[in-house]
């Protein structure tokens, strides 16, 4: 699976502009799925058919990125985000264009530290005028981070983690599950990064029964972290509330029956700020009973995105298990 | 002319009925079905031809004020309709109410203030509306709590190309649309003249989920910066280069085969083009784009200075252009140069 | 079933946002003995249906929030302590030294503890104390503490309802189950008078965290017309009059761009009609409201919003007055039996 994850996690694809990603996951999945569509939003919507009632796997295939605003007469380019992102993480970092043009992160002369905001720098693609640079780039071209898949032993490190380990997950899922109990509507989401966007209109189209997202989750296991009982290597969790919603009681007892059904080890997530694509899943139409299974992640929104194997393989399990086990509440 | 009309017209967030009733007016000739909804929304419905169904919006509220309550001296005191800048407030002429009455902003004056009062803004409990009214009893037979305010800006042409007035946000977008609207499309038309965009993108919703479009264009007055102190990569957009197309702004990501389409045509006519260079704000764009099942969607402006403030600034060769490329991107449409 | 009781039967129960059951089985025995039926939908909304004379079908639906705020545990200390989170906006200067119930494996009696003033450090003296730095202690061993209460837990404050002098009330979760209980005085009172239209009346779920209930129950209902019954800020002082509603003069009447003209012109038609005493609120953008999610669903509703004044909101102590519950029922009341379908169909001419 590691060879699986290398390819979801290294290929590009920012919020809006996921084409690329798109047809890796459609490639992958193509033999285990009975249909596949791509919607106005461009999600990709794949259907293993099992017959009962309709279940959505959410896993978003969209990254956080840069956005070119502007190009100047020397060839720098300035940039907004796309998705949160904090100038912290970006100095001296590298970042990638669709076309493959690689540029380095630069900033302004700094009177301090504080003075640092995303406004104060800019990208340097080599270029030495703005003709020279606009040969390779354009204004509204957006770039990803461009960083190597590290494989540590237990723990894997990489950009866009966040949400690509869910990609893998659902992928390898797909391919395991023996006897589903539903017709699985697994969602390879867009533009959540920017707004929970791409689930929304999915799940307004697919109306479906049970709305399961699966994603990344903040960590309390780090020198002088947030207070939050989540850690690496002790299992996927069932959410019970974020940002975007409180997860239905009974789909959250349902997750964690399946866990402990087949004794896959699972943490409980209250994860204080951040959102999900099953918060726009639980609002669909007259609502629609809906959870989450994170992986923990550490790092979130850096190049350097942190998650341990063994939660990523039992989440395979969960998500397997969560197929092939009926919801009745 | 229309857009000084628009411009002109009283039409705060909830209470667009002047503007409405300008737009059918003036499009009578040229559309015979019109539909309204819970919320207000104008909807001028053309073409029949079972072609794909194009949804274009502009909205027709602007940024005002409201009446929240009346001082016993007279002075009416009010709520912001909007996002308008508190410093913009102070000593302008404002017209108040379904009567119309004129009212001029007031506050302390300067040789009473404190030195360290002169550099803050002056905040809304500082300010008021004097209509000239001796008493509480006397501005209520004029005025009624909840009554709406919007500034008295008389438009103004200040060279061949360059004109001003208030609400160019979004009345160039309806003046843009109305222009559109007059012609002839072999597509299912939908000019939805929205509600509400101020005060959060209300009224373009609900008017995408009843119309069911598959397409859709937003039209606007869009920020535009290119004065100092801004830096050349914080002008947003520029006073006469051309319509404004976004690629991304904080509520929506466009459709890059519109946008690659828009860009095309543009090329081809020689109508000069630019892409909006901040992704701050939202627009009804972004309603409009998670619609039931997602609908694609692009937002082409009208650069104008100054908006959200009393006076506004834009160029009317923009403007002009602004019709001629949604009109040959509507033809484009609709004789299938470009499939989605 | 008189309203002071019910009342005080919904606040002493729980009901956080988005775990609304304990409060939702109260009201659903209540609404039982007016409705025509009463139903929960997917994300727990009570739906209690009325249905109106004749065969206009006329839809109205009436929405008051049952959620309460509460806290979260999100992680439990060595030597037992709980650290917690706010659901929903809490002004945290609220929780110091409250008593509080953790509803673990069985409801747990705790408090909200704080270093004291004689230890605080000179820059420590002038601060509030921040939610993150605060603690729950049940004065239990860690072993017990983790046998009874799991990350997830809901905490609220332990707080028995409280009659004040007159018909002033006090108590957590005023906002919003008193207006729950005007629903349940206009559900009462549509049975001594008659009425076209079917009445949907709905406590909702899930309004603290951003207006979900409303949001959904409207999309499954699809009412013709939206009344929100919420509370607003009461009279004190130290806030400005123009920003309050004074307290026992009946319902406050919303207007702006959230409210439909005509509904506001006919609930004031109403109200001056049958002698209801009144204030109006000029609202310039966002309601903060189910109101606000009401109106923009499916292809817009016309919606209405009318407020009980309410002194110290988002605390454990709110108070109002029992007579404006009372009139609010009757003019929500008298309202829905002065609609019929010519004037719903008008709601859509402009």
């Amino acid at each position: 699976m590691k060879e699986l994850i290398k390819k979801v996690v290294e290929t590009y694809g920012p919020a809006g502009s996921e084409a690329q990603i798109r047809e890796l996951i459609r490639s992958e999945i193509a033999p285990y799925v009975d249909e596949m569509r791509v919607d106005a939003l461009g999600n990709l919507i794949a259907l293993k058919r099992g017959g009962g009632k309709k279940l959505m796997l959410a896993a978003h295939m969209d990254e956080i990125g840069i956005i070119v605003t502007h190009i100047d007469k020397n060839g720098f380019l300035r940039f907004f985000p796309v998705g949160g992102l904090s100038p912290l993480t970006l100095i001296g970092n590298r970042v990638m264009f669709e076309n493959g043009t690689l540029g380095v992160v630069g900033a302004e002369k700094l009177e301090a530290q504080k003075d640092l905001s995303l406004n104060k720098l800019f990208i340097d693609i080599g270029a030495a005028s703005k003709t020279e640079a606009e040969v390779k780039v354009g204004i509204g071209d957006v770039a990803c981070m461009s960083r190597e898949f590290v494989d540590l032993g237990t723990r894997l490190v990489a950009k866009a983690m966040d949400d690509r380990i869910a990609c893998a997950i659902l992928i390898e899922a797909l391919k395991a599950v023996r006897e589903p109990t539903y017709d699985i509507y697994a969602v390879f989401t867009t533009q959540e990064e920017v707004g929970l966007r791409g689930a929304r209109v999915a799940a307004y189209d697919i109306t479906p029964d049970l709305g399961i997202a699966i994603d990344v989750t903040r960590t309390g296991d780090t020198p002088e972290s947030i207070t939050m009982d989540v850690s690496l290597g002790k299992g996927p969790t069932v959410k019970i509330r974020d940002s975007s919603l409180l997860c239905t009681p009974s789909v959250r007892k349902f997750m964690e029956e399946v866990a402990q059904q087949n004794s896959i080890m699972y943490q409980l997530e209250v994860l204080e700020a951040g959102g999900t694509d099953a918060g726009a899943i639980q609002l669909t139409k007259g609502g629609i009973p809906a959870g989450v299974m994170s992986i923990p992640c550490r790092y979130i929104h850096t190049a350097s995105e942190m998650v341990d194997y063994s939660d990523v393989q039992n989440g395979v399990k969960l998500l397997v298990g969560i197929m092939e086990t009926e919801f009745k509440g | 002319m229309l857009l000084k009309r628009l411009s002109e017209a009283f039409g705060p967030s909830g209470c667009e009925g002047e503007v409405r009733n300008i737009l059918m007016e003036e499009l009578a000739p040229h559309v015979k079905e019109w539909r309204r909804d819970a919320l207000g929304n104008l909807i001028a419905v053309k073409g029949s031809a079972g072609g794909l169904r194009v949804m274009l919006a502009a909205h027709m509220d602007e940024c005002g004020l409201m009446i929240s309550s009346i001082d016993r001296s007279g002075l009416l005191r009010f709520r912001k309709v909007g996002g308008i800048d508190d410093r913009v407030l102070v000593s302008k002429h404002v017209i108040v109410g379904s009567k119309k009455i004129s009212g001029v902003i007031g506050a302390k004056a300067v040789h009473l203030q404190k030195p360290d009062e002169r550099n803050q803004i002056i905040p809304l409990s500082g300010l008021y509306i004097d209509i000239g009214a001796k008493s509480k009893e006397d501005a209520e037979k004029l005025i009624k709590i909840g009554d709406y305010v919007v500034f008295a800006t008389e438009y103004k042409a200040l060279s061949d190309t360059v004109v001003v007035g208030k609400s160019f946000d979004d009345r160039a977008g309806c003046a843009v649309l109305v222009e559109v609207l007059k012609d002839e499309y072999a597509l299912d038309i939908y000019g939805a003249f929205t509600v509400q965009e101020e005060i959060g993108l209300r009224g373009a919703g609900v008017a995408a989920y009843a119309i069911e479009p598959d397409l859709a264009i937003v039209l606007e007055g869009t920020t535009c910066s290119d004065i100092p102190p801004s830096k050349e990569y914080g002008y947003c957009t520029t006073l006469g280069q051309g319509p404004a197309i976004t690629i991304m702004d904080a509520s929506v990501i466009c459709d890059r085969r519109m946008i690659a389409e828009l860009v095309r045509i543009a090329k081809d006519h020689d109508i000069p083009l630019q892409f909006k260079r901040s992704v701050t704000g939202g627009s009804d764009a972004g309603k409009i784009n998670q619609t039931k099942a997602g609908v694609p969607v692009v937002v082409i402006s009208v650069p104008c200075r100054y908006i959200h403030s009393p006076i506004s600034m834009l160029n009317l060769t923009d403007f002009h252009n602004t019709i001629k490329l949604v009109k040959l991107f509507l033809k484009s449409i609709a004789e299938g140069g470009f499939v989605l | 079933m008189e309203s002071k009781e019910f009342l005080k039967l919904m606040v002493e129960q729980t009901g956080v946002s988005g775990f609304e059951n304990p409060v939702a089985e109260v009201i659903k025995k209540a609404f039982a003995t007016v409705a025509d039926d009463v139903c929960t939908d997917v994300l727990g909304n009570v739906i209690a249906r009325k249905q109106g004379e004749g065969d206009e079908r006329i839809s109205i639906m009436l929405a008051a929030h049952m959620d309460e705020i509460g806290m979260m545990i999100t992680k439990i200390e060595e030597g037992g302590f709980l650290k917690f989170i706010a659901i929903g906006g809490i002004d945290q200067r609220t929780l110091v030294a409250q008593e509080v119930k953790v509803h673990g494996k069985r409801d747990v009696l705790g408090i909200i503890g704080m270093k004291p003033p004689h230890l605080l450090s000179p820059e420590e003296v002038g601060a509030a104390i921040k939610m993150q730095d605060m603690v729950i202690d049940l004065g239990l061993p860690i072993e017990q503490v983790k046998e009874l209460v799991t990350v997830g837990d809901l905490v609220t404050v332990h707080r028995p309802f409280i009659a004040l002098a007159g018909d002033f009330v006090a108590g957590k979760a005023m906002d919003d189950r008193a207006a729950v209980a005007v629903l349940l005085e206009c559900l009462q009172e549509l049975q001594k008078i008659r009425h076209k239209a079917d009445v949907y009346a709905v406590a909702t779920v899930q309004e603290e965290v951003g207006l979900r209930g409303a949001l959904v129950s409207t999309y499954h209902i699809a009412p013709q017309i939206g009344i929100a019954i919420d509370v607003c800020h009461g009279e004190m002082p130290g806030v400005p009059e123009q920003d309050t509603a004074p307290m026992g003069k009946g319902p406050n009447i919303a207007l702006g761009a959230n409210i439909h003209p005509k509904l506001y012109e006919r609930l004031v038609e109403v109200a001056k009609e049958h002698n209801i005493p009144y204030t109006i609120d000029p609202v310039p953008g966002p309601s903060g409201t189910d109101a606000w999610a009401m109106q923009v669903t499916r292809s817009g509703v016309p919606t209405a919003l009318v407020s009980l004044p309410l002194r110290y909101m988002h605390t454990s102590v709110e108070t109002l007055s029992m007579a404006d519950v009372k009139s609010t029922g009757r003019l929500l009341a008298y309202f829905i039996a002065s609609i019929d379908k010519s004037f719903v169909e008008g709601l859509l001419c402009y």
